[in-house]
């Protein structure tokens, strides 16, 4: 297998070219010809001719195919891809193929399938430039095959192409595609890709075929691009205390101890924190934790205290009179359970939950002295967010900040938010001292400024009619909106609706006719934001617990029950069959329970099977083994696929078994790995991984797995014992305190 | 003061504190960023490296405690990501963010150093001492075994 070097550097690669292409244009590069093929996403009509607009592929004379990816990485694999997928339709040889950052230009690189912006979140890289890439592909290769034609005057009907070839079968010529750049004349006009120009999925050499990520060999012997590893002669070192509640600031500084500490250089008041530097990452940290702030206490987050928190929460949920948004209604919506012979509730809860990813926030700016230019270091989800954060916190245009995009040690939606905090951070020290600045978040900060999962407390009604078929489903939710706080402008867009909160809970696949989701909005004025799983993670450990309860209740085998209401959704019974066939689900195991859980996950269908045991003393669960069957559509990279469900079922133990964090008076109680437990390889069990490749659109892998872990776990605990779980994360204490209500 | 001690088969001399921790150590003053920080802690293993070949956590390692010894880093495991260990893991496609992958790499070749043909259960026991967030825990098992068959 070939392995590839990234090339040297975002902002060689992928500097824009500004010579005023028309969107419809090519230019000939400087090694060979350069295609502007931006084409067909839907930003791009009304905004091409404003924006500087940079190619997607470079062919060189010597065959070398250069190709922008648009995803940042962490991991999860988009950064090759996508390339792949467009490498697929233009019919490149994959040895030849070199990959390069895309520059931070959400009119030509942003995500067709995520409002056009340059973000990787959600799953959506492959499921959101999948068709556009394949087009630009194709139109890439017809552009190859007209030169050809018309070089061997042969009509282009009659030619083929081969891995970076062009064949002319009749005559037998060959021509590489390197050898084309040197001739080619560029159309007036881009051809239009029909359906039929696009290659016939049967015939795909590389979507389906798993290619070694292109910065793998980087991450096997210490060279991995993070941006917490840049360092350059004069750069200085920082950190920040931030207020323990948003929305307040420092209302005294007492700085002494700070300035004791060797290799302190100063300190810099902030309007949500302190900032501190220093010669070093140790004295900047050490500087920071000497400071001695008093906040000014004026936001809405002081005194809030989560466990009572979530009292509050569970009561609004209950309480009918407590208005609420609605986020999705079927049928007669809840009105129709008055109707039902009988009518089953229930109530679930999850508590706060932080990312922890391996590499604490951190950024590296450098601030023209005059404040008129900026250059970023960043690792972040979205390159174009990050830019307009430091270009907003400096008052100038997006085009004066100069972006190197570095790799993630991990995202799970922590790098992600809109204001992009850890980058303005960085901005701010470095115009304050003049400088640049690398600024660095210790775990300990990490975790205290964390932007977590939500609290929530859902309230669940389920009605059946006479017959007994489940006809009436009423989930009422009550949570922060997370969308509000972590993407104000995304939320205003989507008409306020808290969709990072609330996805999950609609339920498109079971075939229950009358159904109501509401949320009750409350303000707890703590930090949240996307983690992995997003909305589904709390939602679906209600609808999957509540379902299995259901089950119970008719007496019906919680799988069997599942298969019933998906009878109408042959993609998401075929995942749930699948699941409990790997885990020989009507197999009885001593001491052992099953259980099963199903998710739709923005089309992404996928089921989990787990086996459990229970340590009655102590209270803690263990987990034997973990079947998840996965349908995503299309399988553009397998083994890629299964080492991200592999990963999110162990993200999934984590948030199901022991992940949790804790607010006292608005202020975080957990601070390291001692006191936020998340999964070591001893808590891992055997994961069993089979994808079911369909010929559909491909949908997202990164997440989608997590969700199903908790409730497949309470609903395998109450196999085993006939004790239910409702409060997630399933600590032993909470454990121990179910097996003896 | 200055302490002097080998790194990666290179002698270096370092002016510092002598309770300064390796882990900043190599990442700020010796530029071998390979090395992690994770949690400062001895936590989360992101900074393993090994010292006169035992795998220590630089975080947790003083510069005086490694006067006169020989450091090994990632970077210095092999010239050119031969050791087995990094073969298997490029074999498995074990990193995801990769991140935290210097320090499993230099756990997994400390327990094979040890024990070549290590059992599942000695895997997972020694290899506990360091997390991955992305979870590549299953694959870090295959590489192992796969590095035991193949060294
Ligand atoms: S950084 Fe040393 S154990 Fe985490
Ligand atoms: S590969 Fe990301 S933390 Fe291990």
């Amino acid at each position: 297998m070939t392995i590839f070097a990234l090339g040297s550097g975002a902002a060689a690669d992928s500097a824009p070219d500004a010579s005023g292409l028309d969107r419809r244009m090519f230019m000939r590069g400087a090694g060979g010809l350069t295609f502007a093929v931006a084409i067909g996403l839907p930003a791009l009509a009304a905004e091409a001719r404003r924006v500087d607009l940079g190619p997607w592929v470079t062919l060189s004379t010597d065959g070398t195919i250069t190709i922008r990816g648009p995803a940042t990485e962490m991991g999860q694999g988009s950064r090759t891809s996508l390339p792949l997928i467009f490498a697929e339709e233009m019919d490149a040889d994959w040895s030849k193929v070199r990959i390069v950052r895309a520059a931070p230009i959400d009119a030509v690189y942003g995500n067709p399938g995520f409002g056009g912006v340059m973000y990787t979140a959600g799953s959506s890289a492959v499921t959101g430039y999948y068709k556009a890439l394949r087009q630009f592909g194709a139109q890439v290769r017809l552009v190859l095959l007209d030169n050809v034609a018309r070089r061997w005057n042969v009509p282009a009907s009659e030619l083929t192409t081969e891995a970076s070839t062009v064949v002319h079968a009749a005559s037998g010529r060959r021509i590489g595609y390197g050898e084309i750049a040197a001739f080619a004349e560029m159309p007036a006009k881009a051809p239009e890709v029909r359906d039929a120009d696009l290659k016939d999925p049967k015939t795909f050499r590389l979507i389906g075929k798993d290619v070694m990520r292109v910065e793998l060999p980087t991450k096997v012997n210490g060279t991995a691009d993070y941006a917490i590893n840049v360092a350059f002669p004069g750069l200085l070192h920082g950190a920040v205390l931030r207020t323990p509640v948003p929305g307040d600031g420092p209302a005294a500084i007492d700085d002494s101890a700070a300035k004791a500490v060797r290799g302190f250089i100063r300190t810099v008041p902030l309007p949500y924190g302190v900032g501190v530097l220093a010669d070093s990452t140790v004295a900047a940290l050490a500087a920071k934790d000497a400071l001695k702030v008093t906040w000014t206490r004026k936001a809405k987050g002081w005194g809030f205290d989560s466990e009572k928190g979530l009292e509050e929460f569970a009561a609004a949920a209950r309480d009918p009179a407590r208005p609420s948004k609605p986020w999705e209604t079927a049928g007669g919506g809840a009105a129709a359970l008055a109707a039902c012979a009988s009518v089953h509730e229930a109530e679930y809860r999850c508590d706060f939950a932080y990312h922890a990813q391996m590499e604490p926030l951190n950024a590296v700016a450098s601030v023209a002295a005059d404040g008129s230019a900026c250059e970023l270091w960043v690792g972040t989800q979205s390159q174009t967010m990050a830019v307009t954060a430091a270009a907003t916190t400096l008052g100038i245009g997006p085009d004066k900040v100069t972006f190197h995009e570095h790799l993630l040690g991990g995202g799970f939606g922590r790098r992600g938010p809109r204001d992009m905090e850890f980058v303005v951070d960085a901005v701010l020290l470095s115009q304050a001292v003049k400088q640049p600045v690398k600024m660095v978040w210790s775990r300990e900060d990490d975790i205290r400024n964390g932007r977590f999962h939500p609290l929530t407390a859902h309230h669940m009604k389920a009605g059946f009619d006479a017959a007994g078929q489940l006809v009436a489903w009423h989930h009422r939710k009550a949570a922060d909106v997370v969308t509000e706080f972590q993407d104000p402008v995304r939320y205003q867009k989507a008409g306020q609706k808290d969709f990072i909160g609330m996805l999950g809970a609609e339920l498109k696949t079971y075939g229950i006719p009358n159904r109501q989701v509401d949320q009750i909005t409350m303000d707890s004025g703590m930090r949240t934001q996307a983690l992995r799983g997003i909305g589904f993670g709390p939602n679906k450990w209600a609808v999957e617990v509540f379902i299995d309860e259901l089950a119970i209740l008719r007496g019906a085998d919680p799988l069997a029950f599942r298969l019933d209401l998906l009878k109408g959704s042959p993609r998401a019974h075929a995942v749930v069959d699948k699941a409990g066939r790997m885990a020989d689900w009507s197999r009885k195991r001593e001491g052992r329970g099953l259980g099963v859980a199903y998710i739709d996950y923005s089309g992404t269908q996928i089921a989990g099977v787990v086996e459990v045991s229970v340590d009655r003393a102590s209270g803690q669960i263990k987990l034997h083994d973990v079947w998840i069957a996965l349908d995503c559509g299309v399988t553009v990279q397998p083994d890629n696929i299964v080492a991200q469900t592999e990963g999110c079922v162990v993200y999934g133990i984590g948030l199901a078994l022991s992940e949790r964090i804790t607010m006292v008076d608005g202020e975080v109680q957990q601070s390291n790995f001692y006191d936020y437990l998340i999964p070591r390889m001893r808590d891992v069990p055997a994961i069993h991984v089979e994808l079911i490749a369909t010929p559909n659109h491909p949908t997202g892998v990164g997440q989608m797995a997590t969700p199903v872990i908790a409730p497949a776990i309470s609903n395998a605990v109450a196999a085993l014992t006939g004790k239910r779980l409702r409060h997630m994360p399933m600590t032993p204490d909470r454990v121990l305190e179910t097996m003896k209500a | 003061m200055s302490i002097a001690f080998r790194v990666n088969g290179r002698d270096v001399s370092v002016e510092s504190e002598p309770d300064a921790r390796l882990l900043w150590v190599l990442r700020e003053q010796l530029q071998l960023t390979g090395t992690r920080y994770g949690c400062g802690t001895g936590l989360c293993g992101a900074c393993m490296v090994h010292v006169d070949g035992d795998r220590a956590f630089s975080c947790q390692t003083s510069l005086h405690e490694v006067a006169g010894r020989s450091v090994t880093t990632i970077e210095g495991l092999s010239p050119d990501s031969s050791h087995p260990v990094q073969k298997a893991w490029l074999a498995e496609s074990v990193p995801q963010c990769g991140y935290c992958q210097s320090g499993q790499i230099m756990s997994a070749a400390d327990l094979l150093a040890k024990t070549p043909n290590p059992t599942r259960d000695q895997i997972v026991e020694h290899m506990s001492t360091n997390l991955c967030r992305c979870g590549t825990y299953p694959r870090i098992v295959r590489a192992i075994e796969r590095a035991a068959k193949e060294a």
